[in-house]
């Protein structure tokens, strides 16, 4: 048999995770911007069983794992990390098919404590298309010894959906967030998404044109109808194409609608609503409301920290010391990696060759022949022990230093110091515009 | 008349309103997501040891934004 795309593809996948899916109770979507701590949520949840692969067709790597809570097998599928999911990018079309129709038991949005605002235009848009949604607000420590101070109750009722404050390494929050998620993926508790309030123009249209598209949703999707009318109105249609292939119905033909759309066109349009700024009032009404939540349920103490911090950064960015001292830190990791992993190397090397004497002599013992001595002593061992001799050491010390300059906030840094010759070097501009890095440095 | 200024030339630590956003697609989308919308207060923090790119203070978040992009905003 050959390699066809059923024994090798993307259908493989998709195979799998249904398989898995089938053996659990629930499953879970986990989304969230980059960099709130997404994956250290998901790792104490799931431990050590987890499951890579890639996404059906994508190059975006799928991670789904499976925790246990109250004796239900429950599995967890961390979704690409994203700003929003409204554009076309490739992590963004992932995140929104899957929340969307992938049909899992709840969503879990994690939030960055320490920027709550620019985090709650991600939940608005989830709850827009789906009712089952966990908000986790991560990263309590960190707002904590910024002096940011949130009332996790007063956000839960103006969402309209459960709110858990979460401190990855502590489990007990973790189980709070399971339970919220249990409640929600089981149905004992129902609540409703407060949804963003557009201006009075595009509600009316959204009214308008949801009656319609609900006659021709199934069911179990006609909560979608309100998303769906505002990407009609958004003339978003790649989504719109998306959601037509995905529930098999044709929305943009249906005559109908067509006619619908034309007449809200010219109503809009008398209201200075256009192409152009449809967008922009959209995300605007969401901003605006993230805004004005925050501004209730944030108290900032704690100004000194931020200016603390701010001084560090102009340091580490300045004009003159920026680049020296990236490159003494980045030295200082390369010479400890390379000298540092001398000793362990050689301290390995010295242990395996003692335990090679060792197992020669349990052959010479056996009278084992000579050609399977050669196969499994002077081949296999001799290779597999020098392999890890000469790279266990640099590796298990190269990416834990690595890992605390990340974990310091410094890799931003870098990337900021270095934009200009990345530029130069035409990296794609999503590089720069996506270090954002971090609330109140 | 007076002249249309860009953030790009605003000056370090001066804080500033943002009146437009000059550019289109994608680059525009995510700048709004940002939370950079009209009437939004930004305020320029940090410069790049070779003066491009630039990070802002906007909304208690800090973003760096290279300079052509941010010449596409306009600001009052």
């Amino acid at each position: 048999m050959g390699l066809m795309a059923t024994s090798t593809g993307s259908k493989l996948l998709q195979d799998d995770i249904e398989e898995i899916k089938q053996k659990c109770d629930y499953t879970i979507a986990i989304a969230g911007n980059p960099n709130v701590g997404k994956s250290t949520v998901f790792n104490a949840l799931t431990g050590m069983k987890q499951h890579t692969g890639n996404w059906p067709g994508k190059t975006v790597e799928n991670t789904s794992g499976i925790c246990e809570y109250k004796n239900k097998k429950i599995l967890l599928v961390d979704i690409p990390g994203t700003y929003s999911i409204m554009s076309n990018s490739e992590e963004e079309e992932i995140a929104r098919d899957y929340i969307c129709f992938g049909n899992p038991d709840a969503t879990i949005v994690i939030v960055d404590a320490t920027c709550l605002e620019r985090n709650l235009n991600l939940v608005y848009q989830v709850m827009e298309i789906t009712k089952n949604i966990v908000v986790c607000v991560n990263l309590l420590d960190e707002a904590k010894k910024k002096g940011i101070k949130i009332d996790l109750e007063k956000l839960e009722q103006k969402l309209g959906v459960p709110v858990v404050g979460t401190i990855a390494r502590k489990k007990k929050t973790l189980n709070k967030l399971m339970e919220k998620v249990y409640d929600v993926s089981s149905k004992s508790i129902e609540y409703i998404p407060k949804y963003i309030n557009y201006i009075p123009i595009i509600e009316d249209s959204i009214k308008i044109i949801s009656s319609k598209v609900k006659n021709l949703l199934p069911v179990e999707k006609q909560y979608l109808s309100r998303w769906i009318s505002l990407k009609l109105i958004d003339r978003e249609e790649k989504i719109l194409n998306s959601i037509e292939k995905k529930l098999d119905i044709k929305i943009l033909e249906n005559e109908e609608i067509k006619n619908k759309l034309i007449e809200l066109e010219e109503l809009l349009n008398k209201n200075d609503i256009n192409k152009e700024n449809i967008r922009d009032t959209i995300v605007s009404s969401i901003i605006f409301e993230a805004e004005s939540i925050c501004k209730e349920i944030i108290e900032y103490e704690n100004i000194r920290y931020q200016q603390k911090n701010r001084k560090i950064d102009k340091i580490l960015t300045s004009k003159i010391w920026g680049i020296p001292i990236m490159i003494l830190f980045l030295g200082v990791i390369l010479w400890l990696t390379i000298i540092g992993a001398n000793y362990p190397s050689s301290l390995l090397s010295q242990f395996f060759g003692w335990l090679q004497d060792k197992i020669v002599f349990v052959f010479e013992h056996f009278n084992s022949p000579i050609w399977l001595k050669g196969i499994l002593i002077d081949g296999v061992y001799c290779t597999l022990t020098w392999v890890i001799s000469v790279m266990l050491p640099p590796m298990a010390i190269f990416f834990p230093m690595f890992t605390l300059l990340e974990d310091l906030g410094y890799l931003p840094r870098i990337a900021f110091n270095l934009d200009k010759y990345f530029k130069k070097a035409c990296s794609s501009r999503k590089t720069s515009i996506n270090y954002v890095y971090g609330t109140w440095l | 008349m007076k002249n249309v200024k860009d953030l790009s030339k605003v000056e370090l630590n001066k804080e500033v309103k943002v009146k437009k956003i000059n550019c289109n697609g994608n680059i525009k989308r995510r700048i709004l997501e940002l939370g950079m919308i009209e009437g939004t207060k930004i305020k320029p923090v940090l410069k790049s040891p070779l003066g491009d790119p630039t990070a802002y203070e906007v909304r208690g978040s800090i973003i760096s934004l290279r300079e052509e992009d941010s010449k596409n905003i306009e600001i009052v």
